[in-house]
């Protein structure tokens, strides 16, 4: 269920994000999902690639300083208030999302969102008893 | 103790004692050296004008530069017929720095090396194992002349030879070594080699000096050779090896301040600085005859210990181990910055040592001070706000050390350029012609 996030540390200069956007490229890795976090001196670059060992060696190899994360993939029910309802689900069970990002599955083109947690396995288990689906890691790497 | 008469001498006795012998050593000096004559009139000062030890600030500094304008015994005090030594420093630069010893300074000398040996309990029965370079360098001759003043027999290794050196120490039942602290590291790992179990020799003690040295290479050094690692200072312009160890206590070194007198000043202005206080490291030869040295900077960064007497009962003020040298020290603001605080403060906040780069930059009137910092894997964090958090932390601990607010900049890794393998350290842009 936990799906394998890559993390890089990137400066907040012109050019960084493409530059490690063509190594991954290079490295033949697909991207699935990305998302950057940034404040006006750095920024977190994290990925969600169909294979995870091979892009974390060739980001090593070029020198990067990179994390692997654990999040979950949850699907979004496609109606108003699907993801009011997910949060709904946390704040009751007094669960922290460290951050998020979303999006839209090309195939079922239904809206995925990525929870980080602060207690993963926790955040699993309560989702589970609400009837929210999660996403297995293999079906988040090959979409 | 060896000389406990004079190392554990009442404080208020040792300062008149000093006094006495700053007047004898004023009066030699300028009767004897046109350079320190001269000296003293441009700074208006006659011998007459120094009553004691108290009035020492008086006195012009000598520095490296005016020892080599003297090249070769432009410094000397005594007649030729009188010098039975000269040593000279290596001279990175240029001419070395010559010193002549008479009978009295290589006696003296002696004697504070002994003290040294002393230090780490050793006595006649010992034998001393000397692997410092024998030659102009002082390390060599220093320690074997304290050995035998010591009554203990000198084993002279001089350096190099290691696999010698480690069959003469099984064989002879060495149990005082003294040599540099790498070099000492380089005994075991040769003893490694060959099959000799150094713990199962009877060694108790050893006198490590002539380099920069850490807490971290004590422990490997005692974890490694049975012994108590215990660091020296001595420096040729001053006499060499045998101005300051330490105790058993391993907290400081004791200066034998009855021959050497030392002054903790600030390396930017000059003024003397209050004991705990970090600065430059001065000294005056009380003694010296062949070459007098009065207020010589000798550029090592350190602090005079101010945590009340040492339990061993000596009362020779302690200096601290070397923290640096003034050549690679940063004004800023007006205070006085050195990298090696920088890295303190980095070490200290993930245990490892980060590639950093001090940048000191001047915008209008005020120098700003930026430090990069590359983000290793230790240090780095999938969440905005722990590395945020980290970026302050740093920034919140360089301000408590070093009285300055810096920037911190986390940077890629690889970024900060290396020469030669050993990265930059500072980088400054200030233009002030
Ligand atoms: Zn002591």
């Amino acid at each position: 269920m936990k799906v394998r996030q890559i993390s890089i540390f990137l400066e907040n200069r012109s050019g960084r994000l493409a530059s490690v956007l063509k190594e991954v490229g290079r490295a033949g890795v697909n991207i699935r999902a990305l998302s950057l976090a940034d404040t006006s001196d750095f920024g977190i670059l994290r990925l969600i690639v169909d294979d995870v060992d091979k892009c974390v060696k060739a980001l090593k190899d070029n020198g990067h300083t990179v994390s692997l994360t654990e999040v979950l993939a949850v699907e979004v029910p496609d109606h108003p208030g699907g993801l009011a309802g997910i949060l709904d689900v946390l704040s009751g069970a007094g669960l922290n999302v460290e951050y998020m990002y979303a999006f839209v599955c090309r195939a079922t083109e239904k809206a995925v969102v990525v929870f980080r947690f602060e207690d993963s396995n926790a955040a699993l288990a309560a989702l589970k008893k609400a009837g929210i689906s999660i996403l297995p890691a293999e079906t988040v790497y090959t979409l | 103790m060896f000389n406990p008469q004079a190392e554990a001498m009442p404080v208020a006795e040792l300062r008149k004692l000093q006094g006495q012998r700053l007047r004898d050593l004023v009066e030699r000096a300028y009767g004897h050296v046109p350079f320190y004559r001269a000296r003293m009139q441009e700074k208006g000062v006659k011998p007459e004008d120094i009553r004691s030890i108290d009035d020492l600030a008086r006195l012009p500094f000598i520095t490296k530069a005016d020892f080599r304008d003297q090249y070769p015994f432009g410094m000397f005090a005594v007649p030729h017929r009188e010098i039975v030594r000269i040593h000279a420093s290596s001279g990175t630069t240029g001419k070395p720095t010559v010193v002549g010893y008479t009978r009295n300074d290589i006696e003296n000398w002696a004697e504070c090396a002994a003290r040294s040996l002393a230090c780490g309990g050793a006595t006649a029965d010992d034998t001393v194992q000397v692997a410092y370079g024998y030659g102009l360098f002082t390390g060599g001759l220093g320690m074997h002349y304290g050995a035998e003043k010591l009554g203990a027999a000198a084993l002279p290794m001089s350096a190099g030879n290691t696999e010698k050196q480690i069959m003469l120490m099984k064989d002879f039942g060495v149990t005082v070594l003294c040599c540099t602290p790498s070099y000492a590291l380089q005994v075991a790992e040769v003893a490694a080699q060959m099959g000799v179990d150094l713990m199962k020799l009877p060694l108790k003690s050893g006198n490590f000096g002539a380099e920069p040295w850490t807490e971290a290479m004590r422990k490997h050094i005692e974890e490694l050779l049975p012994l108590k690692a215990l660091d020296i200072y001595g420096l040729s312009e001053v006499a060499g090896p045998g101005v300051a160890n330490e105790c058993l206590e391993q907290n400081g070194l004791h200066v034998f301040e009855d021959h050497f007198y030392p002054e903790i000043i600030d390396p930017a202005t000059g003024d003397p600085l209050p004991d705990g206080q970090k600065g430059e490291l001065v000294f005056t030869c009380l003694t010296k005859e062949g070459v007098p040295l009065i207020r010589y900077r000798t550029r090592d960064i350190t602090m005079l210990m101010a945590d009340g007497p040492c339990p061993c009962g000596r009362t020779g003020r302690r200096i601290k181990r070397l923290m640096g040298r003034t050549d690679d020290m940063l004004i800023i603001r007006g205070i006085n910055v050195f990298p090696s605080q920088v890295e303190d403060v980095l070490v200290r906040i993930e245990g490892v040592h980060p590639q950093y780069l001090i940048i000191v930059d001047r915008q209008g009137n005020l120098d700003t001070m930026e430090i990069k910092v590359e983000v290793t894997e230790s240090l780095f964090s999938d969440e905005v706000r722990k590395l945020e958090a980290l970026r302050d932390k740093i920034h919140h601990q360089i301000k408590a050390m070093l009285n300055v607010s810096a920037k911190i900049t986390l940077v890629e890794p690889k970024t900060i350029e290396r020469t030669l393998g050993k990265a930059k350290r500072v980088q400054d842009l200030r233009k002030l012609t």
